[in-house]
């Protein structure tokens, strides 16, 4: 693989730029691999990188049904955070955070990572409180957090409505600076080349539609590129866990939904840093190219579609304007919708199944880009030594039976009212 | 958006009503633990056709199932629950 660098750019720059080579291989797939990921965004391209850079793994296949990062890694709102308020979310998405930090540099390739900072708007007395709340928390696990007066967020952001006739009056915010936003190709397109040039055949257009089984054991998927063998197989499929996990005869605590967001035609920089709002769940930014990227609740319904209810965006948009007036004159250019995996206590689930040698990395609901980096780390220690990272024991798909769910917002096994 | 007929009220826009959850996901009262955790915890999901409860929150207030396919939004029946679609 050879480095990214200026000094690569300008020499190219005297021969026309032709020196430019494909980023990954297009490899046939072999017939065994020693272990093979299924689904190829970004959380299983970063999986596949750490099992080849952390623990020298070398036959590794990454199985991609249609393009890779064209699932929920290229339909997202591209928000990085570790502002949450458990401690086992604390310590996984932290140490994501600390990972995208460097990921440009341990990558050689711009995943355009942001730190602009990451606001809570609080509406209420009781929304301080539990913001407040929010961030000693984040503090007591050792995450910055600042909460912020009605003037602090008025200089920060200063086109919020902060009349005290707003339709959602703001009295203050929860900060963490750290925070922002990244490119979201550019985090598949880097583990992709990363992993590619350590051995990793990532194969597209490949749809796994089975498992092939002997006894309790997984030994291999069928796919519509033949059968392949493999020491252990890793879904990580995000949307479609359901779905895969159901061909080796699997049910999941999750159910999928649709999660839409939609951007507006560039404009110069108006929005400073990701403006989220938990009360109305509506989060604003302005992309690197000047568009106004705004995201909602999910459609509350089960759905495998991929394209939304106009319904569901009308009420991100209305909460948008109501929040940032001046975006009333933008036009909207772009929609998008993902299918999530919706699981039944807002966490996700990253271990081993009731099969041998298959394991389960999914039910991110809609906040797995953030966690790409660590998703794929304690991802690839579980696959690698069959045991669960620290980071991931508390995220066991077991854990619903035994009681041991990890709800943030406490509302249940019900990912439709989450 | 969906448009759902609700076997009281006729044809009705999807805002109006508010989805519950699967059939197989409702508990039976003499369910025993193992049986009550699949049911509240796991579902099928499947990339297809599912059965679900439905309710008409905004209109008649009343529940109902509707088969329907997930990836097209292809609604292939739709029947009372309740003492009301007792004969």
């Amino acid at each position: 693989m050879s480095q990214y660098s200026a000094f690569g750019l300008l020499r190219g720059a005297l021969n026309g730029q032709k020196h430019w080579q494909p980023a990954w291989r297009d490899p046939e797939p072999k017939s065994h691999y020693d272990i093979i990921i299924i689904g190829g965004g970004g959380h299983g391209l970063a999986t596949a990188y750490y099992l080849a850079k952390v623990h020298g793994l070398k036959n590794i296949a990454v199985l991609e049904k249609g393009w890779i990062g064209g699932g929920n890694t290229g339909r997202n709102t591209t928000i990085v955070r570790s502002n949450y308020r458990l401690k086992p979310l604390h310590d996984l998405f932290e140490f994501g955070l600390k990972m995208w930090e460097h990921l440009s540099d341990e990558l050689n390739y711009n995943v355009m990572f942001s730190p602009r900072g990451a606001m809570f708007l609080g509406h209420s007395d009781a929304d301080m409180t539990k913001l407040a709340e929010r961030g000693d928390a984040m503090r007591c696990d050792g995450i910055d957090a600042d909460l912020m007066t009605r003037d602090e967020v008025r200089k920060l952001e200063p086109l919020l409505d902060m009349s005290r006739s707003a339709r959602f009056p703001i009295e203050g915010g929860l900060i963490q600076r750290r925070g922002g936003t990244a490119r979201h190709d550019a985090v598949a397109w880097g583990y992709a080349r990363g992993a590619d040039s350590l051995g990793v055949d990532i194969i597209q257009k490949c749809e796994v539609t089975g498992f092939v089984r002997d006894g309790d054991a997984v030994v291999g998927v069928e796919t519509t590129r033949g059968r392949i063998n493999a020491g252990r197989v890793g879904i990580c499929v995000a949307g479609h866990s359901g779905h895969v996990a159901g061909l080796a005869g699997l049910k999941l605590p999750v159910e999928s939904q649709t999660l839409q967001a939609m951007v507006t035609e560039g404009v110069k920089p108006m929005i400073n840093s990701v403006i989220m709002s938990q009360s109305l769940h509506c989060y604003i930014s302005q992309s690197d190219k000047g568009g106004i990227v705004f995201g909602g609740d999910p459609d509350n319904w089960p759905s495998y579609a991929q394209s939304g209810n106009p319904m569901v965006m009308e009420r991100a948009v209305a909460q948008g304007l109501a929040l940032v007036p001046a975006l009333s004159r933008l036009r909207m250019v772009r929609t998008w919708s993902g299918v999530t995996d919706m699981s039944f206590d807002g966490a996700p689930i990253i271990g081993e199944t009731p099969m041998k040698n298959l394991f389960l990395n999914g039910g991110w609901c809609y906040g797995g880009f953030k966690a790409t980096p660590a998703s794929g780390w304690t991802y690839a220690h579980t696959l690698a030594t069959g045991k669960a990272h620290a980071l991931n024991a508390p995220f066991a798909l077991d854990r619903f039976e035994r009681g041991a769910t990890i709800d943030e917002t406490g509302s249940g096994p019900m990912p439709n009212s989450r | 958006m969906m448009q759902f007929t609700c076997p009281h009220c006729g044809p009705r826009d999807q805002a109006e009503f508010i989805y519950e959850r699967t059939v197989d996901a409702v508990v039976s009262l003499d369910a025993a633990p193992e049986e009550a955790m699949k049911s509240l915890f796991t579902r099928n999901n499947p990339r297809g056709v599912d059965e679900e409860i439905w309710r008409h929150t905004y209109g008649c207030r009343a529940w109902m199932v509707i088969a329907r396919n997930r990836v097209t939004n292809e609604i292939s029946a739709t029947r009372a629950v309740g003492p009301e679609a007792l004969p």
